[in-house]
């Protein structure tokens, strides 16, 4: 029996694109790709690490490129984004039907890889469109719009060019705690930021470090989100389906400081 | 900003604004340029939603309650002893901002109790509209209403800055508007709607030749109705709704369960429940008409003035038209599809696109996604097994009740009737 290659990676886009690299240049038949910080427990395996090259990643995305649309890209990154266990191999199957296929025929989602990527795409869009609505600024003493988020899936690059093109006279940052990166918009670009400052214990904004109108202007926006229920029409069901609990930790209108 | 007093203002004139149930925030396409604040691409974003289970997407609000009219069925009519408040137009501007800034909002929608005369207040909505396009840069969403009885010239300004335009009719007839309204004349709602209409018409004209011609409008007008205060069938509120799409070009009708606020003889008594189902059937009736290609006159008429709150129109049409079903799957046109109970618009091109490749059967249709506790009665398809109908419409009705559920099941009459 041979033993099954395992290729680890650093976890970025590009270190990815360079494992697909990797299949086809060894011929590697069933490689499991898997991120430098998951757990490794598998016997009888061969772990090899990949090394990020940028113009090994470029090549691999500029063939992936001429046989796809835009939107399969699109849902390719997207599903990439995801980070979901094993998602990588998925990934890997979709690209060499792609890459094996002659004519750009219609998608068949009859083909389980094919099926997957494009429900797994719908997932983190729906989780984009989500985060383009439940991020809530607090400005700062420094005059930075400032919100902290925990999304389902890595939606970060996703999202900036909406928040970029909607507030562009305004800094802004959006913090992702869970995954421990940022996204700073500085008036003129946006740059991926570190913040010490956050984890996991200490998710939100002090108080101390706002602007002396910023609870004023909650409060505000607390008030009117109260008075516009009708509670003749009360239906919590509903409401908790359209507001998942899981994002309440972060909405300015469900942590009443009144 | 005191913010003390804004807050009790805004208490006030949320919650004066709340009984509006458009929300929309999309079809208004501005781009940021010259780096302003907000660019909106066409599709709306929900921020938050309220206990009730309504999206919340603009800051809606009235710009006073003062009001000189004495409409029954309105919070803020002049009789009504109810706290009064009124917002300074920068007020209103400063909040917008703030609470757009902070990814609160998509934008604005502003109306207003109607305070002097119609053309003064009319004046102060677009003032603040003016003020957040002109000197804030805005690009948001901006939704006014549209004061009955004002002007033409202010309702071209007013499209200029706004994205949606709108007047709510609110008594479906005239009979019941003479009733509840008596202040108020048909005719004055009808005016800002044809002007508005006329104007976007002519600025798309001019836009196909003028390339930089200003945006008038783009989101269209809509209006709203309230359902259940006065007396009148499901075939009225139709009626007059298709009357409004057709000659105004309304985007959208708003159907809005009548709520008690107030005690008045005219009206239903407090403490009657919102009629929620049938709101809801109204509006499959409005998707029935909008997008499926039915005409009003099929789902309702002289025989049949009232949905029926137990089926959705489509099955109860089907039911009064048997005669026309089955249907084979694999061979009906696009209209057709469209017709049977349990297809949706979405079902409708997956089965145009899949039968192309194959003729579809029972386990296609199911992995489609259409309801075939409702269909299988209706279709036949790649298969030896279909019902075969010899029920009467009656019978057929019962046996798909007895298979499905309805959140609604609390309010259907658990008695049927015996002559139907």
């Amino acid at each position: 029996m041979n033993p099954q290659t395992i290729l680890v990676y650093d976890g970025s886009f590009d270190g990815f694109l360079c494992c697909i690299f990797m299949t086809y240049d060894e011929k590697i038949t069933t490689p499991i790709i898997r991120k430098e910080y998951e757990s490794n427990n598998q016997l009888f395996t061969i772990s090899e690490k990949v090394v990020t090259e940028k113009n090994k990643a470029h090549r691999v995305w500029k063939g992936f490129k001429l046989k796809t649309t835009y939107h399969e890209q699109q849902n390719f990154f997207k599903v990439f984004l995801s980070e979901i266990k094993g998602v990588e191999n998925t990934l890997l199957n979709y690209t060499r039907i792609i890459f094996s296929r002659t004519t750009n025929t219609t998608t068949d989602f009859s083909t389980k890889d094919i099926l997957t990527i494009s429900q797994v795409a719908k997932m983190v869009g729906r989780e984009k469109h989500r985060m383009e609505a439940f991020v809530r600024f607090q400005l700062t003493s420094d005059t930075i719009y400032t919100a902290t988020i925990e999304p389902d899936f890595n939606v970060l690059p996703l999202i900036m060019p909406h928040f970029k093109d909607r507030y562009a006279d305004q800094k802004w940052i959006i913090y992702d705690i869970k995954r421990g990166y940022g996204i700073y918009y500085n008036l003129k670009t946006v740059e991926i930021v570190d913040i010490n400052f956050f984890s996991r214990k200490k998710s939100k904004i002090p108080s101390e470090l706002l602007s002396h109108t910023e609870k004023e202007f909650q409060n505000l926006w607390n008030i009117y989100y109260s008075n516009v229920t009708i509670p003749s029409r009360k239906n919590n069901k509903l409401h908790k389906q359209h507001l998942p609990k899981r994002y309440w930790k972060y909405l300015t209108e469900k942590n009443n400081i009144v | 900003m005191p913010f003390d007093k804004i807050q009790k203002k805004l208490s006030i004139l949320a919650d004066a604004a709340k009984y509006d149930v458009s929300c929309s925030s999309s079809g208004g396409k501005r781009n940021n340029t010259k780096k302003g604040l907000g660019n909106n691409t066409g599709f709306g974003i929900c921020h938050s939603y309220t206990e009730d289970g309504r999206c919340v997407s603009l800051l809606k609000i009235l710009l006073t309650n003062h009001c000189i009219y004495d409409c029954a069925y309105c919070v803020t009519r002049k009789s009504n002893d109810i706290k009064r408040a009124a917002f300074k137009i920068q007020e209103v501007v400063d909040l917008t901002i703030n609470f757009y800034r902070r990814n609160y909002i998509e934008g604005l929608f502003l109306s207003s109790g109607i305070f002097k005369n119609s053309d003064f207040t009319m004046e102060r909505l677009i003032a603040v509209a003016k003020k957040l396009r002109l000197e804030e840069n805005f690009n948001g969403y901006i939704h006014l209403k549209s004061i009955p009885g004002a002007s033409n010239e202010l309702m071209r300004e007013a499209g200029l800055y706004a994205d949606r335009l709108s007047v709510n009719i609110e008594i479906p007839t005239k009979s019941g508007l003479k009733l509840l309204a008596p202040d108020k004349k048909h005719e004055d709602f009808i005016k800002p709607m044809e002007k508005v209409k006329n104007e976007i018409i002519q600025y798309k004209k001019e836009s196909k030749i003028i390339k930089n011609t200003p945006k008038y409008a783009p989101a269209g007008q809509s209006t709203q109705m309230i359902i259940g205060a006065t007396g009148e069938s499901d075939r009225d509120i139709m009626y007059s709704a298709t009357y409004y799409y057709k000659k105004f070009n309304m985007r959208r009708v708003y159907y809005s369960g009548y709520i008690p606020v107030l005690e008045d003889n005219r009206l239903p008594a407090l403490g009657t429940e919102v009629p929620i189902l049938r709101e809801n059937r109204l509006y499959q009736t409005d998707w029935l008409l909008r997008f499926y290609g039915f005409s009003v006159n099929e789902i309702l008429n002289d025989s049949h003035k009232n949905l029926d709150l137990d089926i959705d129109p489509k099955l109860s049409w089907a039911l009064r038209n048997l005669d026309l079903f089955p249907i084979d799957i694999n061979r009906a046109d696009k209209r057709m599809l469209a017709r049977i109970p349990g297809i949706g618009m979405q079902s409708v091109s997956k089965i145009l696109q899949a039968r192309t490749f194959r003729k579809l059967d029972w386990t296609h249709l199911k992995a489609i996604g259409i309801a075939l506790n409702r269909a299988q009665y209706f279709i036949t398809c790649n298969s030896r097994n279909f019902h075969k109908s010899d029920l009467t419409p009656y019978q057929l009705k019962s046996k798909i009740l007895k298979t499905s559920t309805s959140k609604y099941q609390k309010f259907f009459n658990q008695q049927l009737s015996l002559f139907s």
